[in-house]
C-alpha cells in the first residue's frame, strides 16, 4: 500500500495522480495522538515555567492595562483565513470519506478567498506589521536550548521570556506558511483543470507528470493541514492559552498575562516605542 | 489500456439463486465484486481488461428478480426482467406505453433479449476515453480527456458538466423518471425505496459513479405507480444509426391534459448530462398552458438555458430544444428549427 496512487497516461507513462486517501486518516490520527500526548505531558510531566528575569517596576509602570496584540485588520485576516481553511478541508476530504455533495465549486471559491486573504496578509505583514516578530531569532533558539536542557534535568540558566510570539508559534507559523503556499500555488494551477470564472480550461498547461506531482503536493499539503489545524485548535482552547485566543477576538492581552509570559524589552508595546532603553533590550 | 481483447481476467464467479444471497455476496466482497445482469456492459469491461474484479456475481439465476407483476398501486418490474419482456408486456403497453416504447428502442432485438431493465438503468457511460482505460476523473484520475479543445466530445454533455463531461446512455431511465417510478434497493441495512431521479448521480456529487449503488447494494425491482397510467406519453430517441445505437439524446414525457390545457406533466431527457435530467422548470412553466406550438417553443428554450456546448457537440442544444418542444407541444404542432 503506497502513499501515492499511480496511473498509466495515454502515452504509456506511469504517472502519479494523487495521494492515497488513507493518508486522511493518518493525518487525523496524528493530530489526535499529538493532542492526547501533549495533554498528558502538560498534566503530569511538564515543569512550571520559569523565566530568567522579571520586568522592572519602571517597565510595568509604563504598560497600559490592555496590551494591544492584533490589529483589526490582522484579526479579520485570521478569521477569514480560518473560515476558508475549514471550508477547504471539509469540501476536500468529506467526499473522500463518503459524504457526497457538490464540493468542487465551494472548494475553489474558498480557495480563492484563502488566496486573496494570504496575499493581503503578505502585503500587510511586510508594510504595516512588525514583519520580523514572527520569525525565530537568536534569543529564541538559545532559550529553546535552555528549556530542553532543563527538561532533561541538565543544569542551565533560566530561559528568557518570549517576545511577541513564543518560538512554538513562530515554528508553527513557518510550517503553516510553507504548507499553505504549497496548497495555494498548486491549487491555483489546478483551477485550470476545472470550470471557474477566472481562467479558460487548459489541462495541457503542464505535462501529465507535472500535473501528477502537483496533485500529489496539493494532497500531501492538504492532509498536512488536517493535522496542523487540529493542533492549532487544540492550543487555541487550552486553558493556559485562552488569553491568546481571546486576543485574536478582542485584539489585546491583559497586562498581567503579558508580564507573565512576555519580555517588554523583546516585545515593545505600541506607545512605548520611544523608550529606547526598553526597545533595545538593554 | 485496452490492448487485450476477448481474454477476460480470472475472477471467482458466483451464481446465487436468490436476491438475498446475491446481496450478501456483494456485501461480503465489497469493492472487489462486479454485478453481472445481462452482461452487455460488463463483458466489455472484462474483455477489455479495464475492470478486473476478483468476484463476479451473476444474477442470471435469480428468478425472483425477473418478471412483471401488477400490484395494488401499479406494477413492479424485477430488475432482471429483459427489455424485450418489458416492451412486449401487455399491461405495460396498455398503461405505461412510454416505458414500452423506450425499451423497444434500446439497441437491437438480440440485445433487448439479453439486456435487463436493471442493467439498462445502471450501465456505465460510453465515453470512449473512460472506457479505453485512460486515467480520467471518472476512472479516479485528475483530468477529463473529452473536455479539451481537441477532445472528441460530439456525444458528451451540454448540461451539468462538472469536470467530467460523460453522459448517461440509458433509454429507459428518462421514461421511468417521467412515470415517477421508484427503485427498490437491497442494502446491508435492509431495503430502500427511492425515486427514480434520485437513483442517478452527477459528477458534482460523485465523479466515479453514475448511480447511488454502493458496494454491497443491489437494485432488485422498479415500481411504477398508477399515477401516470394511460397518460399522454411521448418518447423520442435520436441516434446516429437507427438500426441500433446509444442515444445522442432522448426525451420522455407523461402528460395529463384537460381539453387542450396541460394539467400535469413530467418530462426528462437523457444523454445531455451524466445523469438523466428531469426538467422541473419546464414542467412548472407549461402547467396550465395550452398544448400547442407556442408552449412547446417556450418550453424548448427554457430547457436549454444554461447549456454549455463543448467543441463538437453544439448541435445538442437545438436538438434538445426541439425534442422538448415536440414532447410538450406535440409532433403535429412542432416544426423543426435549427
Amino acid at each position: 500500500m503506497g502513499i501515492l496512487e499511480w496511473a498509466t497516461s495515454p502515452l504509456g507513462q506511469r504517472v502519479p495522480i494523487h495521494i492515497a486517501w488513507f493518508l486522511i486518516w493518518v493525518a487525523l490520527i496524528a493530530g489526535l495522538v499529538f493532542l492526547i500526548v501533549h495533554a498528558i505531558y502538560v498534566r503530569y510531566f511538564a515543569k512550571h515555567k520559569e523565566f530568567a528575569s522579571e520586568a522592572s517596576p519602571a517597565e510595568v509602570l509604563n504598560l497600559p492595562a490592555r496590551i494591544p496584540r492584533h490589529s483589526l485588520a490582522a484579526r479579520l485576516f485570521h478569521w477569514i483565513m480560518a473560515a476558508a481553511m475549514f471550508v477547504l478541508l471539509f469540501t476536500a476530504f468529506l467526499p473522500k470519506v463518503g459524504v457526497q455533495f457538490n464540493w468542487v465549486t465551494y472548494h475553489w471559491i474558498a480557495g480563492t478567498v484563502l488566496t486573496i486573504s494570504i496575499l493581503f496578509h503578505i502585503v500587510h505583514s511586510i508594510f504595516y506589521m512588525d514583519f520580523w516578530s514572527i520569525w525565530p531569532d537568536r534569543s529564541d533558539l538559545e532559550d529553546a536550548g535552555k528549556r530542553i536542557r532543563r527538561f532533561m534535568g541538565m543544569s542551565t540558566t533560566r530561559p528568557g521570556k518570549f517576545a511577541k510570539y513564543p518560538l512554538e508559534n513562530k515554528l508553527y507559523h513557518g510550517v503553516v506558511m510553507l504548507t499553505g503556499l504549497a496548497v495555494i500555488i498548486t491549487g491555483v494551477c489546478m483551477m485550470f483543470r476545472v470550470r471557474t470564472i477566472f481562467f479558460p480550461r487548459n489541462p495541457y498547461l503542464f505535462s501529465d507528470m507535472t500535473w501528477g506531482m502537483m496533485y500529489v503536493l496539493h494532497g500531501l499539503a492538504g492532509v498536512g493541514l488536517i493535522t496542523l489545524t487540529i493542533v492549532h485548535v487544540y492550543f487555541a482552547i487550552r486553558p493556559e492559552k485562552l488569553p491568546i485566543t481571546a486576543s485574536m477576538i478582542v485584539g489585546s492581552l491583559s497586562r498581567e498575562f503579558f508580564l507573565k509570559e512576555h519580555d517588554p524589552r523583546r516585545w515593545v508595546v505600541k506607545g512605548l516605542s520611544d523608550r529606547k532603553d526598553l526597545a533595545h533590550g538593554d | 489500456m485496452a490492448v487485450i481483447r476477448d481474454v477476460m481476467p480470472a475472477f471467482q464467479l458466483y451464481q446465487p439463486s436468490s436476491a438475498a444471497d446475491a446481496q450478501k455476496l456483494l456485501e461480503q466482497n465489497g469493492q472487489d465484486a462486479l454485478v453481472l445482469a445481462g452482461g452487455l456492459d460488463s463483458m466489455d469491461w472484462l474483455k477489455d481488461r479495464i475492470k478486473k474484479p476478483k468476484v463476479v456475481v451473476d444474477l442470471g439465476g435469480v428468478e425472483g428478480l425477473k418478471g412483471i407483476q401488477e400490484t395494488g398501486d401499479g406494477i413492479e418490474i424485477g430488475a432482471m426482467t429483459t427489455l424485450t419482456d418489458i416492451a412486449e408486456n401487455p399491461v405495460i403497453r396498455q398503461k405505461y406505453n412510454l416505458l414500452a416504447r423506450a425499451a423497444e428502442l434500446v439497441a437491437s432485438p438480440q440485445i433487448r433479449n439479453q439486456g435487463t431493465i436493471g442493467g439498462n438503468v445502471s450501465q456505465d457511460t460510453r465515453c470512449w476515453y473512460y472506457r479505453a482505460g485512460w486515467p480520467c476523473y471518472r476512472a479516479g484520475g485528475n483530468v477529463c480527456y473529452a473536455d479539451t479543445p481537441v477532445g472528441r466530445n460530439r456525444e458528451h454533455a451540454i448540461l451539468h458538466a462538472e469536470r467530467c463531461v460523460a453522459v448517461n446512455p440509458s433509454d429507459t431511465a428518462p421514461a421511468l423518471i417521467a412515470l415517477d417510478a421508484k427503485f427498490v434497493l437491497a442494502t446491508p441495512k435492509g431495503n430502500q425505496t427511492i425515486d427514480a431521479e434520485d437513483y442517478f448521480l452527477g459528477p458534482d456529487i460523485d465523479i466515479t459513479r453514475m448511480n447511488i449503488l454502493r458496494p454491497g447494494w443491489l437494485l432488485t425491482s422498479i415500481q411504477v405507480p398508477l399515477t401516470w397510467a394511460r397518460a399522454d406519453f411521448y418518447f423520442e430517441k435520436v441516434r446516429d444509426r437507427n438500426v441500433w445505437d446509444f442515444p445522442l439524446m432522448n426525451v420522455a414525457s407523461a402528460m395529463k391534459s384537460s381539453g387542450n390545457t396541460i394539467q400535469e406533466v413530467r418530462i426528462a431527457v437523457n444523454a445531455v448530462a451524466a445523469r438523466p435530467l428531469r426538467l422541473k422548470k419546464v414542467e412548472d412553466s407549461v402547467r396550465g398552458k395550452p398544448r400547442n406550438a407556442a408552449t412547446g417553443e417556450a418550453a424548448g428554450k427554457l430547457a436549454v438555458e444554461g447549456a454549455e456546448p463543448l467543441q463538437f457537440n453544439a448541435y445538442k442544444i437545438p436538438l434538445m430544444r426541439n425534442l422538448v418542444k415536440r414532447a410538450i407541444g406535440g409532433v403535429e404542432e412542432a416544426a423543426w428549427a435549427s
